[in-house]
Order: structure tokens, then C-alpha cells, then sequence
């Protein structure tokens, strides 16, 4: 009895602590106040100024930007990882192995060094940096998440599926397009979404392939504006929002996930 | 019987997980030194059993007593006696020798001690070399050893031993099974096994406990349980079985398959009706002569690499398995015979389908949560409690779920020469008896109907 | 012809050519170019100013000491307080467990810098200094879950066989724990360790917000020396990070790829 209560008063601690910083900033959006701590009223003012405001242009701008990378980039590393796997589950040991350890090495490096690295190579090839290095750059760490998705579902695939397929008189496009892929739409799945987020979330290599043209994503816009002083008072509002769709997402997750092991 | 020397004894033991009833009133004992046996299907509840004296579940109701002490729920960790598990349950983070000390470190034996009995162990299992390996550079039958070494190393009252052999292939089942019986004769303390391999549980058993649907059928001895089965569940599990229906006429003296036979049991009434039970190798067969008590035709002949197995159709049309060494080929007229000895004859569990019911009106009867309708309804008065009772024959199945008065599932089916007889579990945890010639599944979802003229009543 | 490339295409394991030459010039080649601007000096010639730079100067070296210990201190925070709660979580019963972990999660999920500056929030509320303490607890607020989500994995993955054989042994429950699920949940905490020190070393955004610019962890080194166009300098830097890894990794070798998966996916 004892134990029970000290381990749910030490996970109820914990996540207060966890969540006091987040909530702090949803109780605050509620308000007008430039500076938060000061409570001036219940208002709507902030959650509607984003969506209007034309100062607040570029914060509008620097979202859609973030979504539209997110989903371009999401989109690439799934098609290039999911094929990337399906070869890689089919090549020789050893080769396996090498192209796995490549694989793993954006995984491994710590994202200042993969901004760093890709960096260097946009500089030496005198590409200009905009949405397509960015895009590029999010596709190089994102498809190895995808990789390692897929991959653990051919592993368990039945192999001769596909065999039978073959078998059956199908050719080898028609047998991957109507044996496989559907096999491994679980592990594509999961690998989008990933990708989605890491590409949303990222922030280091965004900043060093981005260029100096004004492109901008909500990571790079709230550094800009944090480095110049403080938060925005608009951006409370929009982490508020950014906390309960991700709430609600891993909510609708989690009971399909339930509803699948049932 | 409880004696002295029992090293376990359970008494009433019942255990339900939710209302799902797993075990029902089991008695059992064992001695010291034993070697028992828990037969049965999957699903008998026999890995329940094992794991409640185990110390693993805690029993709903009974009681557990192990080395003269109370153990019913007592932790894991406190019973003298140890497990090995069906998966081996090796730690995969130590190599053999820990995992083998594992036990004796608990109770802080000095190094030297532990070193000398594990040596000890390993020498018995035949695994001398093997202490620094990792364990899963092991195969199945040297991991299974470890785990068996790790449970004797630490000297247990009982070894509980829950299906250990099932994951190996049968050359190395049949080694280790040898090797379980010279360990069991060597160590001298008592096993209690779990299977469901019946030819495992003879030959490696003093006593064999068959268990299904959570109760005990029979407790005996290898050659009690294989030539005189208690029922017809006991008689069709064990080995091979010609099981049918007959009657005794006189003592010594049954009629079945359309012919009398001498036989060596007495005791019954006049006529009454048996199930009777001959194993194939104890059929004679042989060129027709006149030696034979009945004949029949071979159709099919099977060389099983030891006998042959045959099946031989009567003139009356029943079937026979027969084992022998000869071959007698198909098409052939065979003479049988079967010795008085080798017949066995067993009291019926019951003659037809019993239910309590009610009369709802004077067409209608209600049973097994059902409304049937019933002839013989309108000799009562409505509200009347009655036993009914419907023959064997006259429950009509159907595979339909649909098409019958009420659904059910088929749970076992046996052959009885011209027939089968099935038992199905009507919705909810009612069962019914039916004999039919139709070939049916286990498990098969059926539609049951009952003709309104075979529904016969009595008041209760 | 037509034959040639159909079978070609058919071949499955040549699907992986593309990703293969992605890699290369994506991966490879970029990480290449880091060892190459770090041997080489504004002019393209090959040097070792750049390496000797920086054991010289006690400036970039002292700032990657205190980043070691910085993420050190992290780290072993983490495991402290992460430990019990993912242990708790693998206890309570599926339907409860899977909310709060859930909950546990959620900040991974929102953007990094968000939570950051809600810490910062977090402590202007409190009116509490900004600084090292700021920085220790903005680092473990941030990367707890991270280290929380894999232990959590691996306890539940825990085969309940080896625990009730344990028991069978004669270990009580304390004993249990310590001989058996502990040991073998070592994999969990490795995934995490790998989660949480090395991007705590290599964070920037972090120390300058929670400490207004004041302390300055071996990440901010790098990203000022490319912003300030001393790429030179700044790559061999980035090799030596690189050293580290690799030096972590090949200790390490069984553990990477599961420690991504484990951590990286949902």
C-alpha cells in the first residue's frame, strides 16, 4: 500500500515538473501581457493575433515553411528508405553490414555535426542555401529513421510471399507493389511520421543550411527572436496549440495501437 | 490416502482465473521419490496445477502442503522445491556456471562449495566443459540440461518439471527422456512432470495422473492407466483404442459389434449397457478360419515401421483398428479373435442427455437456457420442474450455426466403431451428448436441434 | 534491352543503389570534407595548425571539459530519476501504464526550443537566476524522456519466465530485481546514455538561452567558429567530436543500431 502511494506521488511529482514549464506558457496565452508572469485579464487577443497581425507575417511564414519542408522532406526519405530497405534486406551479408553501418551514422551524429558536415559540402559546391538544401538536408537525417522502420518488417515477413507471388505469374513490380508494400505499410508508416517530426523539430541543421535570404522555420524564428530578447507573446499561444495537436496525436496513436493489439 | 511419506499433498484444489473455472477439486499425492506424471490435453489445466505448486498462481480455494508445511501461499521464493521452465529460462546476461549457481548464491554458500556443486551437477547432466560458455551458444537439448542442473543443483524436495522436452525434435526427446529417468533413479528425490505426450508420461512415470477440463480422470500406475481405463476419455487418450458400445448380458459374458465375447468382468446388472474398449495389438487376425469369432474386410493396410495398422470392416459395419506383423492386404476377408483378458469393459458416465427443466406451456419446455418444442409438454401443467432426457441419436447437428434451436461448440468426439459419439458445449457451460455418423472438427460451431417427439420428460 | 533493365530493376537488392549513392554523397563525402578542412588551412593547404590549435589554446579545450561534465552530470541525473519512473511504468498495468508514458513522452514530441524557452518561462515565473543551475536542470528537463522511453521498453520487454525462474530460485522480490531484471534492462539505460551524452555536449541552444549567453558549452565553440568563418578551425573540432563517437560507438558496437530503433521510434 505504502509503496504504491510513494511510487504515484513519485511519478505525479515528476510530471509536474515535467509540465509546469509547458503549462505556465498555456495558462499565459490566455492573456495580453508582453511580458509573461503578468496576468492582465483573460483574453483571446494572442491566439487570434497569430492568425492575423500583419507583424507577425513572418511567423505565419516561417510555419508554413516548417509544414511544407516537413512534409516534402517526410515524404522523400520514406520513398528513398523504404526502397533503400527493401534492397538492403536483399544484399549480400557483408554488404549489409557496411550499408547498415553508413546508415547508422546519421543516427549517431549529434546534429551539429551533420549541419556542420553538410554545410561544408553546400559551401564547396557553391550550391546556394534555401528550401532545396534544407530539404536535402532533412532527407539525409530522416531516411535512416525510415530505414530502421521498414527494415524490422521484412525481417519478419514471411519471405516466400513474395516467391509466391512470383510463382503465381506476377511480375517483380507487380509482385512488390501488391505483396510487399502492403506488408510493410506499418514500418512506412510509422517511418513518416518520424520523419515528420524530426524534420518539424529540427533545428541546428536547419540553421546551417538555410542561407542568409530570409528563409525561415519556427525553430530558426523562435532562435532569431529569443536571441533578441525574450519571448514573443505570440508564441505562447502557438505552443499551446503545438502542445494539444501532438497531445491529440499520440492520443489517436496510442488507441490504434490498442485497438490493433486487442 | 495421505501416508507419511508424501512429499506433497493437495487437497480440494480449485482455481478460477475471472469466472472461468481452471481447476476443479483436485486431490493428489505424492511420495517421496516419486516420479508422477501430469497427462493431459492442452488446456486440462495440468500447467495450472504446476504452477500453483510452484508457487507461481495462488490457489482460489484448497490446499497446498509440501514437506509437511502449509505452503498454499507461500511465495515462489520460499517453497523447497524447484522449476524447470517448458523455455528453458535461462539468464541470457550470465554464462553457465552462474546461471547454475544462481540458487546458491542466494543462500550464500561459501565459493568452494558452490564450485563443488556445480562441478558436481554438470558431471551428472554430461555437461562437464561447458561452464564458462554463454548460454545461447547452447542448443535446445544442452540448454534444457543447464536448466535441469540449475534446478537439482540446489537440492529441492521436488523437481517440477512443466513440459521440458516439448521444444526438441524427437531424436533428442527420446535421448532425454533416458537421461531424465537415470537422473530421477541417481538423485532419488520425487519429479513431478508435465505433458501431454502420453507414450512420454508411460515411460518415464511411477504414476500418472490424466487430467481434462480441469479434473483428474484417472490416478495410476502406467499399466493400471493403459489396461484399464477408468473412462472412455482415459481409454481414448492413451494409446490407440477400439472404443463401443455394448452390453454385459451375464458376468463374463458382452455382447458388441453384433457378437458375444467372454470376458473376465463381472459385477454388472443384467443387460447392462457398457462402452467397451479393445487395444489393436490385442486383436488376433488371421487367413479366416474357424477359429475366428467374427470377420471382416481389410480397407486399408499402413506399415507403420514396427506392426502394420489395419482397419478391418465387419459384415455388421463396424470398423476395427488392428495392429500386427503381418501384412494382410486390402480387400482381403480376415478372420479376429480377441482374448477374454483383453477386453475391457467400463461402466457408461450415462445412457442419454439429462437436464433440469421447466414446462412453459403445453407445447413448449424450457432447458439449457432454451425453449424447445416438446409433445410431451401438454401432459403438465405449466411451471412444472421436470428432468428431461433426450437419447444420443436424436440430437440433430448442423453446420449452420443459424439453422438450430440453440449453438455450441464441439469439444471432443469419439470413434465407437459405427458411430462417433460427440460431446458439444451448448452456449454457456452446459454440455450435450451426440451420437452421429457425420464426421465433425473439434472445435467446429454448430447448430443443435432437438425433434419435439424425442424430448422426453419426468417430473423432477 | 529492355529485358536487361526490367531484371535489372527486378533484382531487389539493386533498390538499394540509390539510397547507396545518397549515402555516399550526402554522408560520406560531407564527413570527408570535415577531415578535410580540418588538415587544410585558408588557402587549401595541408596543415596541422588547426589540431595544434586547439590543444594550445585553453579556451576550446576548457569548454569541451566542462561540456564532458556538464553531459556527465546530465546523464547520471537522468538515470538517477528516470530509472524509478520508467521501473514504476513497466509495473502498473497496460491500460494505466500507456497513458502516463504517453504523458512522459509528449515533450519529445514538442519543439525543442519551445520547451527551452518554456523553462526559461519557467524560471523568470519563479523569478530564480538564469545560469549553471538554469543550464543543469533546462538539460535534464529536456532529455529525461529520452532516457525514460528505452529503460521503460526494455523492462517490459523483460521475459516474466526469467523472473519467476529467479524466484523459483529462491530470490526474494529485492533480489529479483537486483540479480535479474536490473542486469538485463543495462541495454535500456546504454540507449539512453547514448541519447542523452552526446547531445548534451553538443547542444548550443540550450546554454545560451538558459544561461543568457553566459556559459558557453562546446557546441556554441563549434557553431561560433562556422558562423564567425573560421571553417577550419571549426572542422577540426567537429573531428574530434567525431573521435569521440566513434570511440563510444565501437564500444558500443551491438547496442547502436538497437539503441535507434528503441529510441527513435515510436
Amino acid at each position: 500500500m505504502i509503496r504504491r502511494l510513494l511510487s504515484s506521488s513519485y511519478l505525479g511529482i515528476l510530471l509536474l515538473m515535467l509540465y509546469a514549464p509547458i503549462l505556465i506558457i498555456i495558462v499565459f496565452s490566455f492573456t495580453e501581457a508582453k511580458v509573461l508572469g503578468n496576468w492582465t485579464g483573460f483574453s483571446f487577443k494572442l491566439y487570434t493575433s497569430i492568425f492575423r497581425g500583419g507583424v507577425h507575417h513572418s511567423l505565419t511564414g516561417a510555419l508554413w515553411n516548417t509544414l511544407i519542408i516537413g512534409l516534402v522532406a517526410a515524404f522523400g526519405s520514406t520513398i528513398l528508405g523504404t526502397m533503400a530497405a527493401i534492397g538492403i534486406h536483399n544484399l549480400q551479408p557483408r554488404a549489409q553490414k557496411a550499408v547498415k553501418m553508413v546508415n547508422t551514422i546519421p543516427i549517431l551524429n549529434p546534429d551539429i555535426i551533420t549541419a556542420i558536415s553538410l554545410f561544408l559540402l553546400f559551401i564547396s559546391l557553391g550550391i546556394s542555401q534555401g528550401y532545396a538544401t534544407v530539404i536535402l538536408a532533412h532527407i539525409t537525417f530522416c531516411t535512416p529513421y525510415v530505414v530502421l522502420s521498414v527494415l524490422p518488417r521484412l525481417r519478419r515477413m514471411n519471405t516466400n510471399l513474395y516467391e509466391a507471388a512470383l510463382d503465381l505469374g506476377a511480375t517483380p513490380f507487380l509482385a512488390v507493389r501488391k505483396i510487399l508494400l502492403p506488408e510493410l505499410r506499418p514500418g512506412m508508416i510509422s517511418g513518416f511520421i518520424l520523419a515528420f517530426t524530426l524534420s518539424i523539430d529540427d533545428f541546428v541543421v536547419t540553421l546551417f543550411t538555410i542561407g542568409n535570404e530570409g528563409l525561415e522555420t519556427l525553430s530558426t524564428y523562435i532562435y532569431a527572436d529569443a536571441r533578441r530578447g525574450g519571448l514573443t507573446p505570440e508564441l505562447r499561444p502557438l505552443s499551446a496549440i503545438i502542445f494539444v495537436v501532438v497531445l491529440i496525436l499520440l492520443l489517436i496513436i496510442n488507441q490504434r495501437a490498442a485497438k490493433r493489439k486487442l | 490416502m495421505q501416508q507419511m511419506t508424501d512429499i506433497i499433498t493437495v487437497e480440494k484444489l480449485s482455481h478460477s482465473f475471472g469466472d472461468k473455472t481452471v481447476l476443479q477439486d483436485i486431490n493428489l499425492s505424492i511420495a517421496k521419490g516419486e516420479f508422477v506424471t501430469i497427462l493431459g490435453p492442452s488446456g486440462c489445466g495440468k500447467t495450472t496445477l504446476m504452477r500453483l505448486i510452484g508457487g507461481f498462481l495462488k490457489a482460489s480455494e484448497g490446499r497446498i502442503n509440501i514437506a509437511g508445511k502449509e505452503m498454499t501461499q507461500a511465495p515462489p521464493h520460499l517453497r523447497p522445491v524447484n522449476t524447470v521452465f517448458q523455455r528453458y529460462a535461462l539468464f541470457p546476461h550470465l554464462n553457465v556456471f552462474e546461471n547454475i549457481a544462481f540458487g546458491l548464491r542466494l543462500k550464500k554458500l561459501p565459493k568452494e562449495e558452490i564450485k563443488k556443486r556445480v562441478k558436481q551437477v554438470l558431471k551428472i547432466v554430461t555437461m562437464m566443459d561447458y561452464e564458462e560458455r554463454d548460454v545461447d551458444s547452447l542448443s535446445g537439448g544442452q540448454q534444457q540440461r543447464v536448466a535441469i542442473a540449475r534446478a537439482i543443483v540446489n537440492e529441492p524436495e521436488v523437481l517440477l518439471l512443466d513440459e521440458p522436452l516439448a521444444a526438441l525434435d524427437l531424436k533428442m526427446r527420446k535421448d532425454m527422456q533416458m537421461e531424465i529417468k537415470a537422473m530421477h533413479k541417481k538423485l532419488g528425490i520425487s519429479f513431478l512432470y508435465v505433458t501431454h505426450d502420453q507414450e512420454e508420461a508411460l515411460t518415464l512415470s511411477d504414476r500418472i495422473v490424466v487430467m481434462s477440463e480441469g479434473k483428474i480422470q484417472q490416478i495410476g500406475t502406467p499399466t493400471e492407466i493403459y489396461n484399464e481405463p477408468a473412462n472412455s476419455f482415459v481409454a481414448d487418450f492413451i494409446g490407440e483404442s477400439n472404443i463401443l458400445n455394448g452390453a454385459m448380458i451375464e458376468d463374463e459374458l458382452v455382447e458388441f459389434a453384433g457378437h458375444r465375447f467372454e470376458c473376465v468382468d463381472k459385477g454388472f446388472a443384467l443387460n447392462e449397457p457398457v462402452d467397451v474398449v479393445v487395444r489393436p495389438e490385442d486383436i488376433y487376425i488371421f487367413d479366416l478360419s474357424d477359429a475366428a469369432q467374427f470377420s471382416g474386410v481389410v480397407t486399408s493396410s499402413i506399415f507403420k515401421g514396427v506392426h502394420y495398422e489395419m482397419v478391418i470392416n465387419t459384415p455388421e459395419g463396424f470398423e476395427f483398428l488392428v495392429q500386427d506383423y503381418h501384412c494382410f492386404d486390402v480387400g482381403k476377408t480376415v478372420g479376429l479373435r480377441i482374448k477374454p483378458f483383453d477386453i475391457h469393459v467400463m461402466k457408461k458416465e450415462r445412457l442419454c442427455n439429462s437436464f433440469k427443466g421447466v414446462v412453459v406451456d403445453k407445447q413448449q419446455v424450457k432447458f439449457l437456457d432454451t425453449l424447445f418444442k416438446c409433445n410431451e409438454a401438454g401432459l403438465y401443467a405449466a411451471g412444472t420442474e421436470v428432468n428431461v432426457s433426450v437419447a444420443f441419436e436424436d440430437v440433430t447437428l448442423f453446420d449452420n450455426e443459424e439453422e438450430g434451436t440453440l449453438r455450441g461448440v464441439v469439444k471432443f468426439i469419439l470413434y465407437k466403431g459405427n458411430h462417433y459419439h460427440l460431446r458439444v458445449l451448448a452456449e454457456g457451460t452446459d454440455q450435450i451428448f451426440v451420437d452421429t455418423n457425420d464426421i465433425w472438427d473439434d472445435g467446429d460451431r454448430i447448430g443443435i436441434s432437438i425433434a419435439p417427439e424425442s424430448i422426453h420428460l419426468e417430473p423432477a | 534491352m529492355q529485358q536487361k533493365i526490367s531484371s535489372f530493376i527486378g533484382r531487389r537488392r539493386n533498390w538499394s543503389i540509390p539510397y547507396v549513392l545518397f549515402l555516399g554523397f550526402f554522408v560520406v563525402v560531407p564527413m570527408l570534407l570535415i577531415a578535410y578542412y580540418a588538415f587544410t588551412n585558408d588557402e587549401g593547404n595541408f596543415t596541422l595548425a588547426n589540431i595544434r590549435k586547439f590543444w594550445v589554446h585553453p579556451e576550446a579545450m576548457n569548454t569541451f571539459i566542462y561540456s564532458v561534465v556538464v553531459a556527465l552530470i546530465t546523464t547520471v541525473l537522468c538515470i538517477l530519476i528516470g530509472y524509478p519512473a520508467a521501473y514504476i511504468l513497466s509495473k502498473m498495468e497496460a491500460r494505466k501504464a500507456r497513458l502516463l508514458v504517453i504523458l512522459f513522452i509528449l515533450p519529445m514530441w514538442v519543439n525543442f526550443l519551445i520547451r527551452t524557452l518554456a523553462t526559461v518561462a519557467l524560471f523568470d515565473f519563479l523569478k530564480l537566476p538564469l545560469g549553471e543551475g538554469a543550464l543543469i536542470f533546462g538539460m535534464v528537463y529536456n532529455f529525461l524522456p529520452f532516457m525514460i522511453y528505452p529503460i521503460y521498453n526494455i523492462l517490459q520487454k523483460t521475459d516474466q519466465n526469467l523472473i519467476e525462474a529467479a524466484q523459483d530460485l529462491g530470490a526474494n522480490p529485492r533480489q529479483v530485481f537486483l540479480k535479474t531484471v536490473l542486469p538485463l534492462s543495462v541495454p535500456g539505460i546504454m540507449s539512453g546514455v547514448i541519447m542523452v551524452f552526446m547531445p548534451v555536449i553538443s547542444t548550443f541552444a540550450i546554454a545560451e538561452l538558459l544561461t543568457i549567453n553566459n556559459i558557453k558549452l562546446f557546441g556554441t565553440t563549434l557553431q561560433e567558429n562556422i558562423y564567425n568563418g573560421t571553417w577550419n578551425y571549426g572542422a577540426a573540432l567537429s573531428l574530434l567530436m567525431l573521435l569521440m563517437i566513434g570511440l563510444t560507438a565501437l564500444l558500443n558496437r551491438d547496442g547502436n543500431s538497437k539503441a535507434a530503433e528503441e529510441g527513435g521510434l515510436i
